[in-house]
């Protein structure tokens, strides 16, 4: 088959914690190095915490694998430091079509509102936001991943877990105050500690076929139900990067899956679905399984499950790998806060209850694009045809088409660390929320400016671009607290008014910023450092702003 | 019996017997595949319009009762 990418083969490298007569101690050490795990050393890094990867192999991700990646996702590797170098490879696509036997049913745009950084999606290969990564944290100082290390044994200690470290040197130990386990779907760790992950299991089969073509297809994201090329079954199209296209068929339970990603019993079902004069190149086949499950608990003592590890989804939404790097985007300012002994160890449980209630909603949205995709009874059957026929001209029924919910961030509505609102806001930034975009300053942007890995506060100056005295002693008190500084932006600061110390000006000339956060004269919203919103006010008040930072990292 | 607070189950068609004879000839020449896919619009027709969910949870259980 045709090679459009030569995965890179990273050494294995002597260390000398390997040599140490006694095992060498890290604050963080993560398992894995799958998206996943190197987006929570990168974000240790950001944090300042030194972190060690390990990983048993020594190569990125062999075939495209999760190809599309999201807003927030992006937003987050913009943090990390790799969101350029996927948007300037990745494809943009906002638009999708829903194809039924012979008719096109209809079309979505998901392009939300204007003045965003970051589109609604992009697709790119898995194996390049792994390269971006490695090569993200060999810039690191604070961040080492070694390969060809095989995590064999986990104990928890009092105050510490100690591994042990299988390599083709011979085995080590190692201690960590935590340990992030990022080892994907068939976690061997979870398995070691006698952990489940429990679900539902989906009886059917998916081929994936990687093709290279020229074409001139526009990037979309096409789905068939039912189409002529392929009777009774799904299939998907998708762009990616160097002219490789996905394409996803639903092959049923009974497929054998070695005859399925043969060459021969591949290329005739792409011939009847691209047409006999196309022109491609098989790049990569792979027949796969899936199930919608999640451990109970994803913290367990000083072991945090990330990623697949700790929750598995359907590909229908995008919802894998774009969940996983919201997982360590929560989990690795809360570790760097606790480390720093600025908050309690239960911070860590809020990990839990976030990024379940997180994988709860994916799973749920997961498993119903799942069955309304893959129909499990003749009725379910008849149902999803029906809708299917009516959405082609009523435009009630394309509400009920699911051809995958596409990803979007969860909105931690009723987490512990949220500070309820008590003033009316006409803004949808409400506690819980990831922060939304907008343009500031000249060419920058808000999620750039909060993207600092601080608890930041936003402040909209009086009408007349002034702030009162007051005010101006309370936020230079917040910017320059020895315990958790908060970062200080002001909004609508005339030219001619100095800035209190510490703090910065943000030019809102679009306007947009005061729009998306309502922000009335007075008004003061307080993010945390994954730009989650903690708590807003329509007035400064330094206890309630104080009351408001301790429930944000657990001390109260 | 269920009590609803939200759907109608008192009388409501004006002329209930031919709404009945309608919606028995509606499958007239429909074979046993076509008459389920034609219910089942139905139902989502009808469901998008009453667009209350409260009222079609009250339905739906209401449909199911005494049958298992």
């Amino acid at each position: 088959m045709l090679q459009s990418h030569q995965n890179p083969v990273y050494e294995f490298v002597h260390s000398s914690d390997q040599d140490a007569p006694t095992p060498v101690h890290h604050p963080v050490i993560i398992v894995g190095a799958g998206p996943v795990g190197m987006a929570a050393g990168l974000d240790a890094a950001k944090q300042g915490i030194a972190a060690l990867i390990l990983d048993d192999n020594n190569t990125v991700s062999i075939g495209s694998r999760a190809v599309c990646y999201a807003k927030r996702a992006l937003e987050v590797l913009d943090r990390l430091g790799c969101g350029q170098r996927m948007v300037d490879k990745g494809i943009t696509w906002n638009l999708g079509k829903v194809f039924f036997r012979d008719d096109q049913v209809y079309s979505f745009n998901l392009l939300p509102e204007a003045d965003h950084e970051r589109p609604a999606f992009i697709n790119l290969q898995q194996y390049y936001l792994e390269e971006y990564m490695v090569d993200q944290i060999n810039q690191q100082e604070t961040v080492e991943l070694r390969w060809k290390s095989r995590v064999t044994q986990v104990e928890e200690k009092a105050n510490h877990v100690q591994i042990q470290v299988e390599t083709p040197e011979g085995e080590y130990t190692l201690t960590c105050d935590y340990l992030l386990v990022g080892d994907g779907a068939n976690s061997g760790i979870r398995k070691m500690m006698g952990l489940e992950s429990s679900g539902q299991v989906f009886q059917d089969r998916f081929l994936i076929a990687d093709v290279v073509m020229e074409t001139d297809f526009p990037p979309e994201r096409w789905f068939w139900f039912d189409p002529p090329f392929h009777k009774g079954g799904s299939t998907l199209l998708h762009r990616q990067a160097d002219n490789v296209w996905r394409i996803d068929f639903q092959l049923g339970w009974d497929a054998d899956p070695e005859e399925e990603k043969k060459p021969e019993n591949v290329i005739p079902r792409l011939k009847a679905m691209l047409g006999e004069e196309t022109e491609f190149e098989l790049e990569w086949t792979s027949v796969y399984t899936f199930q919608c499950r999640r451990m109970e608990k994803f913290r367990h003592g000083r072991l945090l499950f990330i990623g697949d590890a700790a929750h598995q989804v359907s590909p229908f939404g995008a919802r894998g790998a774009n969940s996983g790097i919201q997982d360590t985007d929560n989990l690795l300012w809360k570790v760097k806060l606790v480390l720093d002994g600025k908050a309690p160890d239960t911070l860590l449980d809020s990990y839990d209850e976030e990024r379940v209630y997180a994988a709860d909603e994916n799973l749920l949205n997961s498993t119903r694009s799942t069955d309304f995709i893959t129909p499990k009874s003749p009725v379910s059957n008849t149902f999803r045809n029906a809708t299917l026929l009516l959405a082609e001209e009523y435009p009630f029924a394309r509400t009920l088409v699911n051809s995958g919910r596409l990803s979007l961030p969860s909105v931690y509505h009723s987490s512990s660390l949220n500070t309820a609102d008590e003033d009316e806001f006409d803004s949808n930034m409400v506690p819980g929320t990831p922060s939304t975009d907008a343009p500031v300053n000249e060419s920058d942007w808000f999620l750039r400016v909060i993207g600092n890995n601080r608890f930041n506060g936003l402040f909209f100056a009086e009408q007349d671009g002034t702030i009162s005295e007051a005010n101006r002693n309370l936020l230079t008190t917040l910017a320059n607290s020895d315990d958790i500084a908060i970062n200080i932006l002001i909004v609508g600061l005339t030219a001619d008014q100095t800035l209190p110390n510490g703090m910065v000006r943000l030019a809102d000339n679009k306007g947009l910023l005061t729009e998306r956060f309502d922000g009335k004269p007075g008004t003061f919203y307080l993010f945390r450092p994954d730009q989650h919103i903690a708590a807003r006010w329509r007035a400064l008040d330094q206890q309630k702003i104080a009351a408001a930072l301790n429930r944000a990292t657990g001390r109260s | 019996m269920i009590e609803t607070q939200h759907l109608n189950v008192q009388p409501a068609l004006k002329r209930p017997d031919d709404f009945y004879n309608a919606l028995v000839d509606m499958h007239r020449d429909l074979s046993e595949e076509q008459s389920q896919l034609a219910n089942a619009k139905l139902i989502l027709l009808l469901a998008n319009h009453i667009g209350d969910e409260a009222t079609l949870e009250e339905a739906l259980k209401i449909a199911t009762e005494g049958l298992n």
